[in-house]
């Protein structure tokens, strides 16, 4: 087959090959353009994306061929520099059929050998699949891998995606197992950066040195054993969103260059004068009271400004009402079919031992509780002698819920309330305060409402709730 | 030409007569609209659109309220017109210039 084409690549293959054929076979919709942005090259994918063949592509300008609204508003090409590093948009075009096609477009620029700019590569993927998807994983009672039902979760679900299409810094607090890490990744997810990376981070588990280098890179010498130049995760993650856990934990000199970093979004590596502009969200999470700290000083007033843009706070599992019923069924269906156990559910028994316990460890515990159950469970049913032996001999002590209380500065009611490893173990004081608790969860807060379930005046359920030290 | 009719914030309105453009006039929409656009080329009693990509929600309106739409049209307006003025403008022309080809880049 001898074609006229005549771009070729050579030096890969023994002898030089055709470019066109090569770009065509490639399924993701490619441009070639030249750096006033004229098309130099489109391959097969994009033709059939927008209906126009690479001939009548060629030499005109991109906005036409691509008629995207990302030409025409926000055209990434048009900022892109010799330095700058490849952009992901979303948006949409209108092919030749007239239908508006959702899409995700990532601008590359090309260098010569020698660093120079010669043009761009635009990389289009049509959307129309994921979208779809979006929609359906929607309907489920969940965002990403969380799963919920109870009224504080469903108000989570229905904020997040909001969340996750703006491009604001987000600050997720919580006690420690109620998802924040999930949630930061769902937010990834959901927003126009799922096609970039999501670079996690732990403040805490690193020293301060060696977290300065691992957060902004560092220049070959600048320090012993700076062997090489580093970019730093803030530079791994250019497009994509920077998840700091644990921010809490970052030390107050770091707290001042992520600081200066939100500010102008420039990093500069550790003995670098260059500094190089990313592109990056920043999730960051924490299980502290930041407000507390920062009266402490250990956290900077204006970093938390920065940083509690958008601020979702994720419950901890004993205000999720029915969830744990939920989440129990939830883990022992998906852990019973990985470990190809034949387990069919929790017996009465288990499952009131499940149910009255606190879970300070959140739903990471009630997992491990459930794994570990499985694990040892040989029978159809999980009875309690397949749960840790702690659910049902161990109690919580009073000054371990008042440190937690303290540690996470958001009071639950139920963290208020007494130990509730097993109704035997109450006294009448503690089960009536339990009922005022459960009735009042029930009427949402409504004393009223709640007065009305007890069978109660409303003069006695406040008599009450003053006696047990229920806050109004 | 511009590249989208929704998109577009600029109108040429122009009267060809016996292949002549004889009159010309442009009119800037506060925002892009294709709804608002629509509404305008009716209340200017528009004879025929000629447009870069158009959603075929907008071309079947257009259509059914008797405009000709010639759509997905690449060049500058007054090559466009002169076309248009000889009759021989077809939806998807492509009258640009500046061409280049495979291998060569501009």
């Amino acid at each position: 087959m001898n074609m006229p084409y005549k771009s070729l690549i050579n030096g890969l293959f023994a002898l030089p090959v055709a470019f066109l054929p090569l770009m065509d076979e490639i399924p993701v919709a490619i441009a070639l353009l030249t750096p006033n942005r004229k098309v130099v090259l489109i391959n097969r994918a994009l033709e059939a994306l927008t209906g126009l063949d690479h001939q009548t592509a060629a030499g005109i300008p991109c906005a036409h061929v691509m008629r995207s609204n990302i030409c025409l508003q926000q055209c990434p090409a048009a900022r892109l520099t010799d330095a700058s590093e490849p952009v992901c948009i979303q948006g949409d075009l209108v092919n030749r059929d007239r239908k508006k096609i959702p899409i995700r477009v990532t601008f590359a620029p090309v260098r010569d050998t020698d660093g120079h700019l010669v043009g761009f590569m635009e990389t289009v993927e049509d959307v129309r699949l994921l979208q779809e998807l979006d929609g359906k994983i929607g309907k489920a009672y969940g965002f990403g891998q969380l799963v919920g039902r109870s009224q504080q979760m469903e108000r989570i679900f229905r904020i997040l995606p909001v969340i996750a299409q703006s491009d604001s810094s987000v600050l997720i607090t919580g006690e420690t197992g109620t998802g924040k890490d999930f949630v930061a990744e769902a937010i990834h997810q959901a927003s126009q950066r799922a096609k970039g990376p999501f670079v996690k981070i732990n403040c805490g588990a690193l020293p301060e040195t060696l977290l300065e280098s691992e957060l902004f890179g560092h220049q070959k010498g600048a320090f012993t054993g700076a062997m090489e130049n580093k970019p730093g995760r803030f530079r791994l993650a250019h497009n994509g969103t920077l998840y700091l856990t644990e921010i809490g934990d970052l030390p107050l000199s770091l707290q001042v260059k992520l600081l200066t970093f939100l500010d102008d979004k420039i990093v500069y590596p550790l003995g670098s004068t260059k500094g190089f502009h990313v592109n990056v969200r920043v999730i960051a999470a924490t299980h502290r009271n930041l407000e507390q700290m920062v009266k402490e000083g250990r956290f900077r007033e204006d970093l938390l400004f920065r940083l509690n843009v958008v601020r979702q706070h994720l419950p901890p599992l004993r205000e999720r009402g029915d969830d744990i019923r939920l989440l129990l069924d939830h883990f022992l269906h998906h852990l019973a079919s990985q470990f190809k156990k034949p387990i069919e559910g929790f017996s009465g028994k288990a499952l009131r031992v499940l149910r009255n316990y606190v879970y300070p460890g959140n739903v990471r515990e009630l997992r491990n509780i459930v794994e570990y159950a499985i694990n040892v469970c040989q029978e159809a049913q999980i009875q309690p002698r397949h749960l840790p032996a702690y659910l049902t001999e161990m109690r919580i002590t009073e000054p371990d819920r008042k440190a937690e209380v303290l540690e996470s500065g958001l009071p639950s009611i139920a963290a208020m309330a007494p130990p509730e490893s097993g109704e035997a173990d109450l006294d009448w004081g503690a089960v009536e305060r339990k009922m005022i608790m459960e009735a009042l969860l029930q009427a949402k807060g409504r004393r009223s409402r709640a007065a009305g379930i007890l069978g109660w005046g409303r003069s006695t359920l406040w008599r009450k709730m003053k006696q047990y030290g229920i806050a109004p | 030409m511009a590249p989208r009719f929704d998109l577009a914030t600029e109108v040429l309105i122009a009267a060809v007569a016996k292949g002549e453009v004889r009159e010309e006039k442009t009119m800037v929409l506060p925002q892009a609209s294709a709804e608002k656009l629509c509404h305008m080329l009716l209340t200017e009693e528009v004879q025929a659109v000629i447009c870069g990509a158009i959603e075929q929600e907008y071309y079947e309106y257009l259509t059914w309220k008797r405009v000709d739409v010639i759509d997905s049209v690449v060049g500058c307006y007054e090559a466009v017109l002169q076309r248009f003025g000889q009759g021989t403008l077809r939806a998807g022309d492509v009258l640009y210039e500046a061409k280049v080809e495979e291998g060569n880049g501009l």
